[in-house]
Protein backbone atom coordinates (compact mmCIF):
# COMPACT_ATOMS: atom_id res chain seq x y z
CA UNK A 1 0.00 0.00 0.00
CA UNK A 2 1.41 3.37 -0.99
CA UNK A 3 1.53 6.36 1.40
CA UNK A 4 -1.09 8.00 -0.81
CA UNK A 5 -3.42 5.03 -0.41
CA UNK A 6 -2.95 5.03 3.37
CA UNK A 7 -3.65 8.75 3.42
CA UNK A 8 -6.85 8.17 1.43
CA UNK A 9 -7.91 5.49 3.91
CA UNK A 10 -7.27 7.87 6.83
CA UNK A 11 -9.49 10.52 5.24
CA UNK A 12 -12.18 8.01 4.30
CA UNK A 13 -12.45 6.61 7.86
CA UNK A 14 -12.42 10.08 9.43
CA UNK A 15 -15.26 11.18 7.18
CA UNK A 16 -17.40 8.06 7.57
CA UNK A 17 -16.91 7.22 11.25
CA UNK A 18 -14.79 9.89 12.90
CA UNK A 19 -12.06 7.30 13.46
CA UNK A 20 -8.60 8.82 13.53
CA UNK A 21 -6.21 6.29 12.06
CA UNK A 22 -2.76 7.39 13.18
CA UNK A 23 0.31 6.89 11.01
CA UNK A 24 1.51 3.95 13.12
CA UNK A 25 -1.55 1.77 12.47
CA UNK A 26 -0.57 0.42 9.06
CA UNK A 27 -0.09 -3.02 10.62
CA UNK A 28 -3.85 -3.23 11.21
CA UNK A 29 -4.74 -2.80 7.56
CA UNK A 30 -3.64 -6.21 6.28
CA UNK A 31 -5.35 -8.28 9.00
CA UNK A 32 -8.59 -6.33 9.00
CA UNK A 33 -9.09 -5.44 5.36
CA UNK A 34 -7.69 -8.43 3.45
CA UNK A 35 -10.68 -10.64 4.41
CA UNK A 36 -13.00 -7.96 3.01
CA UNK A 37 -10.94 -7.61 -0.16
CA UNK A 38 -11.02 -11.38 -0.73
CA UNK A 39 -14.75 -11.54 -0.09
CA UNK A 40 -15.21 -8.85 -2.75
CA UNK A 41 -13.10 -10.84 -5.21
CA UNK A 42 -10.13 -8.48 -4.96
CA UNK A 43 -6.52 -9.58 -4.68
CA UNK A 44 -4.88 -6.67 -2.85
CA UNK A 45 -5.56 -3.83 -0.43
CA UNK A 46 -4.67 -1.43 -3.27
CA UNK A 47 -7.50 -2.86 -5.35
CA UNK A 48 -9.85 -2.46 -2.40
CA UNK A 49 -8.87 1.17 -1.97
CA UNK A 50 -9.36 1.68 -5.69
CA UNK A 51 -12.94 0.41 -5.28
CA UNK A 52 -13.53 2.70 -2.28
CA UNK A 53 -12.46 5.67 -4.39
CA UNK A 54 -15.20 4.86 -6.87
CA UNK A 55 -18.79 5.81 -6.20
CA UNK A 56 -21.79 3.75 -5.21
CA UNK A 57 -20.42 0.66 -3.45
CA UNK A 58 -22.00 1.41 -0.08
CA UNK A 59 -21.76 -2.23 1.04
CA UNK A 60 -18.00 -2.26 0.61
CA UNK A 61 -17.66 1.12 2.33
CA UNK A 62 -19.68 -0.11 5.30
CA UNK A 63 -17.65 -3.32 5.53
CA UNK A 64 -14.38 -1.37 5.63
CA UNK A 65 -15.65 1.03 8.30
CA UNK A 66 -16.94 -1.86 10.41
CA UNK A 67 -13.71 -3.83 10.12
CA UNK A 68 -11.59 -0.87 11.19
CA UNK A 69 -13.83 0.23 14.08
CA UNK A 70 -14.48 -3.16 15.66
CA UNK A 71 -12.75 -3.46 19.01
CA UNK A 72 -12.24 -6.16 21.56
CA UNK A 73 -14.66 -6.26 24.44
CA UNK A 74 -15.15 -8.46 27.45
CA UNK A 75 -17.56 -8.92 30.30
CA UNK A 76 -17.28 -6.52 33.28
CA UNK A 77 -14.36 -4.80 31.56
CA UNK A 78 -12.28 -2.85 34.10
CA UNK A 79 -14.78 -3.84 36.83
CA UNK A 80 -14.93 -0.41 38.51
CA UNK A 81 -17.53 1.09 36.10
CA UNK A 82 -19.91 -1.69 37.10
CA UNK A 83 -19.08 -1.16 40.76
CA UNK A 84 -19.88 2.55 40.29
CA UNK A 85 -23.14 1.59 38.62
CA UNK A 86 -24.26 -0.73 41.41
CA UNK A 87 -22.83 1.13 44.39
CA UNK A 88 -23.30 4.77 43.39
CA UNK A 89 -25.58 5.31 40.42
CA UNK A 90 -28.38 2.86 41.23
CA UNK A 91 -28.75 4.02 44.87
CA UNK A 92 -28.83 7.64 43.68
CA UNK A 93 -31.51 6.89 41.09
CA UNK A 94 -33.58 4.85 43.57
CA UNK A 95 -33.41 7.74 46.02
CA UNK A 96 -34.20 10.53 43.59
CA UNK A 97 -36.53 8.90 41.05
CA UNK A 98 -38.48 6.61 43.41
CA UNK A 99 -40.33 5.04 40.49
CA UNK A 100 -40.49 5.11 36.72
CA UNK A 101 -38.10 4.14 33.94
CA UNK A 102 -34.35 4.66 33.97
CA UNK A 103 -32.74 4.79 30.54
CA UNK A 104 -29.16 3.61 30.04
CA UNK A 105 -27.20 4.04 26.82
CA UNK A 106 -24.20 1.89 25.96
CA UNK A 107 -22.85 4.06 23.16
CA UNK A 108 -20.21 1.67 21.83
CA UNK A 109 -21.69 -1.70 22.66
CA UNK A 110 -19.54 -3.77 20.31
CA UNK A 111 -20.43 -7.47 20.70
CA UNK A 112 -22.69 -6.89 23.70
CA UNK A 113 -20.51 -7.71 26.70
CA UNK A 114 -20.99 -4.28 28.29
CA UNK A 115 -24.80 -4.06 28.06
CA UNK A 116 -25.14 -7.69 29.13
CA UNK A 117 -22.83 -7.04 32.10
CA UNK A 118 -25.15 -4.20 33.10
CA UNK A 119 -28.20 -6.40 32.64
CA UNK A 120 -26.66 -9.11 34.81
CA UNK A 121 -25.76 -6.48 37.42
CA UNK A 122 -29.40 -5.39 37.50
CA UNK A 123 -30.62 -8.99 37.84
CA UNK A 124 -28.16 -9.68 40.64
CA UNK A 125 -29.32 -6.57 42.46
CA UNK A 126 -33.03 -6.83 41.73
CA UNK A 127 -33.96 -6.33 45.37
CA UNK A 128 -32.23 -2.94 45.47
CA UNK A 129 -33.94 -1.32 42.49
CA UNK A 130 -36.95 0.05 44.36
CA UNK A 131 -39.80 1.03 42.07
CA UNK A 132 -37.56 1.58 39.07
CA UNK A 133 -37.51 -0.24 35.78
CA UNK A 134 -34.45 -0.11 33.55
CA UNK A 135 -34.13 0.17 29.80
CA UNK A 136 -30.73 -0.53 28.21
CA UNK A 137 -30.17 0.83 24.70
CA UNK A 138 -27.00 -0.48 23.10
CA UNK A 139 -25.60 1.05 19.94
CA UNK A 140 -22.61 0.54 17.70
CA UNK A 141 -21.62 1.72 14.26
CA UNK A 142 -21.09 -1.89 13.14
CA UNK A 143 -24.12 -3.90 12.08
CA UNK A 144 -22.02 -7.06 12.17
CA UNK A 145 -21.08 -6.79 15.85
CA UNK A 146 -24.67 -5.91 16.77
CA UNK A 147 -25.91 -9.09 15.11
CA UNK A 148 -23.43 -11.07 17.20
CA UNK A 149 -24.52 -9.17 20.30
CA UNK A 150 -28.20 -9.90 19.65
CA UNK A 151 -27.53 -13.61 19.20
CA UNK A 152 -25.61 -13.62 22.47
CA UNK A 153 -23.19 -16.42 21.61
CA UNK A 154 -19.70 -16.22 23.07
CA UNK A 155 -16.63 -18.42 22.78
CA UNK A 156 -15.00 -20.18 25.67
CA UNK A 157 -12.28 -17.51 25.67
CA UNK A 158 -14.80 -14.67 25.73
CA UNK A 159 -16.77 -16.01 28.71
CA UNK A 160 -13.60 -16.45 30.74
CA UNK A 161 -12.37 -12.86 30.54
CA UNK A 162 -14.01 -10.93 33.35
CA UNK A 163 -17.10 -13.06 33.85
CA UNK A 164 -17.25 -14.71 37.30
CA UNK A 165 -17.88 -18.44 36.98
CA UNK A 166 -21.01 -18.18 39.14
CA UNK A 167 -22.57 -15.81 36.60
CA UNK A 168 -21.52 -18.11 33.76
CA UNK A 169 -23.39 -20.97 35.42
CA UNK A 170 -26.39 -18.82 36.22
CA UNK A 171 -26.95 -16.91 32.99
CA UNK A 172 -25.41 -18.95 30.16
CA UNK A 173 -26.27 -22.15 28.34
CA UNK A 174 -23.55 -24.23 26.77
CA UNK A 175 -23.80 -25.15 23.07
CA UNK A 176 -20.72 -27.20 22.25
CA UNK A 177 -17.77 -24.83 22.57
CA UNK A 178 -20.01 -21.76 22.59
CA UNK A 179 -22.02 -20.23 25.42
CA UNK A 180 -25.27 -18.34 24.89
CA UNK A 181 -26.50 -15.75 27.32
CA UNK A 182 -29.98 -16.37 28.71
CA UNK A 183 -33.08 -14.95 26.99
CA UNK A 184 -34.02 -13.16 30.23
CA UNK A 185 -30.76 -11.14 29.96
CA UNK A 186 -30.92 -10.66 26.18
CA UNK A 187 -34.45 -9.30 26.43
CA UNK A 188 -33.25 -6.51 28.73
CA UNK A 189 -31.14 -4.94 25.96
CA UNK A 190 -32.30 -3.19 22.78
CA UNK A 191 -29.70 -2.94 20.01
CA UNK A 192 -29.59 -0.22 17.37
CA UNK A 193 -26.97 0.65 14.77
CA UNK A 194 -25.79 4.20 15.38
CA UNK A 195 -22.89 6.44 14.36
CA UNK A 196 -21.75 8.80 17.12
CA UNK A 197 -21.09 11.48 14.51
CA UNK A 198 -24.83 11.68 13.80
CA UNK A 199 -27.34 13.79 15.72
CA UNK A 200 -28.41 12.35 19.09
CA UNK A 201 -31.78 14.09 19.04
CA UNK A 202 -33.75 10.99 18.04
CA UNK A 203 -32.17 8.95 20.82
CA UNK A 204 -34.07 10.68 23.61
CA UNK A 205 -32.86 11.33 27.16
CA UNK A 206 -30.64 8.99 29.17
CA UNK A 207 -30.00 8.90 32.90
CA UNK A 208 -26.75 7.00 32.46
CA UNK A 209 -24.43 6.84 29.46
CA UNK A 210 -21.61 4.33 29.11
CA UNK A 211 -19.30 5.71 26.42
CA UNK A 212 -16.20 3.69 27.08
CA UNK A 213 -13.11 3.01 25.00
CA UNK A 214 -14.44 4.65 21.87
CA UNK A 215 -13.56 8.35 22.26
CA UNK A 216 -9.87 7.43 22.22
CA UNK A 217 -10.23 6.80 18.49
CA UNK A 218 -11.46 10.33 17.73
CA UNK A 219 -9.53 13.58 17.43
CA UNK A 220 -9.83 16.24 20.15
CA UNK A 221 -12.48 18.32 18.38
CA UNK A 222 -14.69 15.29 17.75
CA UNK A 223 -14.31 14.11 21.37
CA UNK A 224 -15.38 17.52 22.62
CA UNK A 225 -18.32 17.66 20.24
CA UNK A 226 -19.56 14.19 21.22
CA UNK A 227 -19.26 14.83 24.96
CA UNK A 228 -21.06 18.14 24.75
CA UNK A 229 -23.87 16.53 22.80
CA UNK A 230 -24.02 13.63 25.26
CA UNK A 231 -24.52 16.12 28.11
CA UNK A 232 -27.57 17.48 26.31
CA UNK A 233 -29.13 14.01 26.24
CA UNK A 234 -29.07 13.79 30.04
CA UNK A 235 -31.01 15.21 32.95
CA UNK A 236 -29.08 17.46 35.33
CA UNK A 237 -28.14 14.52 37.55
CA UNK A 238 -27.17 12.22 34.69
CA UNK A 239 -24.01 10.15 34.78
CA UNK A 240 -21.37 9.48 32.15
CA UNK A 241 -18.88 6.62 32.34
CA UNK A 242 -15.70 6.75 30.29
CA UNK A 243 -12.94 4.19 29.70
CA UNK A 244 -9.89 3.86 31.90
CA UNK A 245 -7.72 5.79 29.42
CA UNK A 246 -10.29 8.53 28.77
CA UNK A 247 -11.10 11.80 30.50
CA UNK A 248 -13.11 15.00 30.08
CA UNK A 249 -10.21 17.11 31.31
CA UNK A 250 -9.15 19.66 28.73
CA UNK A 251 -12.03 18.69 26.44
CA UNK A 252 -15.27 19.94 27.95
CA UNK A 253 -16.78 21.52 31.04
CA UNK A 254 -20.07 19.73 30.42
CA UNK A 255 -19.11 16.97 32.88
CA UNK A 256 -17.41 16.90 36.25
CA UNK A 257 -15.48 13.99 37.66
CA UNK A 258 -17.14 12.38 40.69
CA UNK A 259 -14.45 12.48 43.40
CA UNK A 260 -12.94 9.12 44.25
CA UNK A 261 -14.82 7.34 41.45
CA UNK A 262 -12.44 6.85 38.57
CA UNK A 263 -14.12 7.02 35.18
CA UNK A 264 -17.42 8.34 36.59
CA UNK A 265 -18.62 11.81 35.64
CA UNK A 266 -21.77 13.74 36.49
CA UNK A 267 -23.49 16.34 34.41
CA UNK A 268 -22.00 19.73 35.27
CA UNK A 269 -25.47 21.32 35.13
CA UNK A 270 -26.51 19.23 38.12
CA UNK A 271 -23.22 19.61 39.94
CA UNK A 272 -23.29 23.43 39.66
CA UNK A 273 -24.48 24.96 42.91
CA UNK A 274 -24.12 21.68 44.78
CA UNK A 275 -20.32 21.71 45.02
CA UNK A 276 -19.13 20.35 48.33
CA UNK A 277 -17.74 23.06 50.60
CA UNK A 278 -14.23 22.56 51.98
CA UNK A 279 -15.70 22.19 55.48
CA UNK A 280 -17.97 19.30 54.62
CA UNK A 281 -17.11 16.10 56.43
CA UNK A 282 -15.41 13.25 54.69
CA UNK A 283 -17.01 9.85 54.59
CA UNK A 284 -15.40 6.45 54.61
CA UNK A 285 -16.46 5.04 51.29
CA UNK A 286 -15.04 1.60 51.85
CA UNK A 287 -17.08 1.21 55.01
CA UNK A 288 -20.44 2.14 53.60
CA UNK A 289 -20.34 1.44 49.91
CA UNK A 290 -18.88 -1.98 49.38
CA UNK A 291 -18.93 -3.34 45.93
CA UNK A 292 -20.98 -6.20 44.70
CA UNK A 293 -18.07 -7.32 42.56
CA UNK A 294 -15.27 -7.01 45.10
CA UNK A 295 -14.44 -3.65 46.60
CA UNK A 296 -11.01 -2.99 45.20
CA UNK A 297 -11.44 0.50 43.81
CA UNK A 298 -11.25 1.93 47.31
CA UNK A 299 -10.21 -0.04 50.33
CA UNK A 300 -12.01 0.03 53.65
CA UNK A 301 -11.15 3.13 55.58
CA UNK A 302 -9.98 5.12 52.58
CA UNK A 303 -11.68 8.45 52.48
CA UNK A 304 -12.69 10.75 49.71
CA UNK A 305 -14.28 14.15 49.72
CA UNK A 306 -18.04 13.74 49.88
CA UNK A 307 -19.37 13.68 46.31
CA UNK A 308 -21.47 16.72 45.64
CA UNK A 309 -24.40 14.87 44.16
CA UNK A 310 -24.89 12.36 46.96
CA UNK A 311 -26.17 12.64 50.46
CA UNK A 312 -24.56 10.55 53.16
CA UNK A 313 -27.90 8.84 53.69
CA UNK A 314 -27.77 7.59 50.13
CA UNK A 315 -24.33 6.18 50.57
CA UNK A 316 -25.07 4.62 53.91
CA UNK A 317 -28.11 2.93 52.44
CA UNK A 318 -26.03 1.00 49.94
CA UNK A 319 -26.00 -2.62 50.94
CA UNK A 320 -22.65 -4.33 50.59
CA UNK A 321 -21.66 -7.93 50.20
CA UNK A 322 -20.86 -10.18 47.35
CA UNK A 323 -23.38 -12.45 45.72
CA UNK B 1 5.12 -12.15 47.30
CA UNK B 2 1.99 -14.30 46.90
CA UNK B 3 2.37 -18.01 46.33
CA UNK B 4 0.65 -20.32 43.88
CA UNK B 5 0.74 -24.10 43.74
CA UNK B 6 0.40 -25.39 40.18
CA UNK B 7 -1.00 -28.92 40.17
CA UNK B 8 -0.93 -30.69 36.80
CA UNK B 9 0.49 -33.97 35.56
CA UNK B 10 1.62 -32.27 32.33
CA UNK B 11 5.05 -30.68 32.64
CA UNK B 12 4.23 -28.49 29.63
CA UNK B 13 1.15 -27.04 31.33
CA UNK B 14 3.11 -26.48 34.55
CA UNK B 15 5.81 -24.68 32.57
CA UNK B 16 3.30 -22.44 30.77
CA UNK B 17 1.44 -21.68 34.01
CA UNK B 18 4.72 -20.94 35.81
CA UNK B 19 5.72 -18.44 33.14
CA UNK B 20 2.38 -16.62 33.34
CA UNK B 21 2.19 -16.63 37.14
CA UNK B 22 5.79 -15.51 37.64
CA UNK B 23 5.08 -12.64 35.29
CA UNK B 24 2.16 -11.77 37.60
CA UNK B 25 4.58 -11.71 40.57
CA UNK B 26 3.68 -15.04 42.13
CA UNK B 27 6.13 -17.46 43.71
CA UNK B 28 5.43 -20.90 42.24
CA UNK B 29 5.38 -24.39 43.69
CA UNK B 30 4.58 -27.41 41.54
CA UNK B 31 2.95 -30.79 42.08
CA UNK B 32 2.23 -33.59 39.61
CA UNK B 33 -0.87 -35.00 41.28
CA UNK B 34 -3.32 -34.41 44.13
CA UNK B 35 -1.37 -36.41 46.71
CA UNK B 36 1.84 -34.50 46.08
CA UNK B 37 -0.17 -31.27 46.18
CA UNK B 38 -1.66 -32.15 49.58
CA UNK B 39 1.84 -32.77 50.97
CA UNK B 40 2.95 -29.43 49.60
CA UNK B 41 -0.04 -27.66 51.20
CA UNK B 42 0.57 -29.38 54.54
CA UNK B 43 4.14 -28.04 54.49
CA UNK B 44 3.19 -24.56 53.31
CA UNK B 45 -0.32 -23.36 52.51
CA UNK B 46 -0.26 -21.33 49.27
CA UNK B 47 -2.40 -18.28 48.48
CA UNK B 48 -3.69 -19.89 45.30
CA UNK B 49 -3.91 -23.31 43.71
CA UNK B 50 -4.16 -23.74 39.94
CA UNK B 51 -5.63 -27.21 39.72
CA UNK B 52 -6.00 -29.79 36.96
CA UNK B 53 -8.90 -32.24 37.23
CA UNK B 54 -7.68 -35.52 35.72
CA UNK B 55 -4.43 -36.68 37.28
CA UNK B 56 -3.00 -40.04 38.39
CA UNK B 57 -2.88 -41.08 42.06
CA UNK B 58 -5.35 -38.43 43.27
CA UNK B 59 -7.48 -36.25 40.99
CA UNK B 60 -8.21 -32.55 41.40
CA UNK B 61 -11.65 -32.92 42.93
CA UNK B 62 -10.48 -35.36 45.62
CA UNK B 63 -7.52 -33.08 46.35
CA UNK B 64 -9.85 -30.09 46.76
CA UNK B 65 -12.12 -31.91 49.21
CA UNK B 66 -9.12 -33.10 51.25
CA UNK B 67 -7.50 -29.65 51.14
CA UNK B 68 -10.55 -27.99 52.64
CA UNK B 69 -10.32 -30.38 55.63
CA UNK B 70 -6.73 -29.35 56.44
CA UNK B 71 -5.95 -26.68 59.03
CA UNK B 72 -5.82 -23.44 57.04
CA UNK B 73 -7.10 -25.34 54.01
CA UNK B 74 -10.08 -23.07 53.60
CA UNK B 75 -7.81 -20.13 52.80
CA UNK B 76 -6.23 -20.87 49.41
CA UNK B 77 -8.16 -19.66 46.40
CA UNK B 78 -8.58 -22.72 44.23
CA UNK B 79 -8.91 -22.23 40.49
CA UNK B 80 -9.60 -25.34 38.47
CA UNK B 81 -7.75 -25.37 35.16
CA UNK B 82 -8.97 -28.31 33.13
CA UNK B 83 -10.25 -29.70 29.85
CA UNK B 84 -13.44 -30.78 31.64
CA UNK B 85 -15.29 -27.90 30.02
CA UNK B 86 -18.94 -28.72 30.60
CA UNK B 87 -21.50 -27.21 32.94
CA UNK B 88 -21.82 -30.36 35.06
CA UNK B 89 -18.10 -30.41 35.90
CA UNK B 90 -18.00 -26.66 36.55
CA UNK B 91 -20.98 -26.85 38.89
CA UNK B 92 -19.49 -29.87 40.68
CA UNK B 93 -16.20 -28.02 41.23
CA UNK B 94 -17.93 -24.93 42.62
CA UNK B 95 -20.05 -27.05 44.96
CA UNK B 96 -16.88 -28.76 46.20
CA UNK B 97 -15.37 -25.41 47.14
CA UNK B 98 -13.51 -24.18 44.06
CA UNK B 99 -13.37 -20.41 43.79
CA UNK B 100 -12.99 -20.11 40.03
CA UNK B 101 -12.74 -22.24 36.92
CA UNK B 102 -10.54 -22.04 33.83
CA UNK B 103 -11.44 -24.07 30.76
CA UNK B 104 -8.37 -25.16 28.79
CA UNK B 105 -6.92 -23.92 26.53
CA UNK B 106 -6.12 -20.78 28.47
CA UNK B 107 -3.96 -17.72 28.04
CA UNK B 108 -2.40 -15.06 30.24
CA UNK B 109 -5.48 -12.79 30.09
CA UNK B 110 -7.72 -15.52 31.44
CA UNK B 111 -5.38 -16.45 34.29
CA UNK B 112 -5.02 -12.78 35.20
CA UNK B 113 -8.79 -12.22 35.06
CA UNK B 114 -9.47 -15.20 37.31
CA UNK B 115 -6.82 -14.15 39.85
CA UNK B 116 -8.43 -10.71 39.91
CA UNK B 117 -11.80 -12.33 40.37
CA UNK B 118 -10.63 -14.15 43.50
CA UNK B 119 -8.97 -10.99 44.81
CA UNK B 120 -5.33 -12.03 44.56
CA UNK B 121 -4.25 -9.29 42.15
Amino acid sequence: MTPQEYSFLQGFLKEKSGLVLSNDKQYLIESRLMPIARKAGLQTISELIGKLKGFGDRTLQTAVVEAMTTNESFFFRDKTPFEHFVDTIVPHLVETRKRGRVRIWCAAASTGQEPYSLAMSLKENASKLGGLSFEIIATDISHEVLEKAKAGFYSQFEVQRGLPVQLLLKYFTQHGEMWQIAPEIRSMVTYKPFNLLESFSAMGQFDVIFCRNVLIYFDQATKTDIMQRLAKQMPDDGYLLLGAAETVVGLTDAFQAVPGKRGLYCNARGAAGKTASPTQPKIAVGQSAQSNFGSRALGAGQTVAKPSVFSSSRLSSIPGGRK
Amino acid sequence: MKTCLVVDDSSVIRKVARRILEDLDFEIFEAEDGKEALESCAAQMPDAVLLDWNMPVMDGLDFLMELRKLEGGANPKVIFCTTENDVAHIAKAIRAGANEYIMKPFDRDIVEAKLQEVGLI
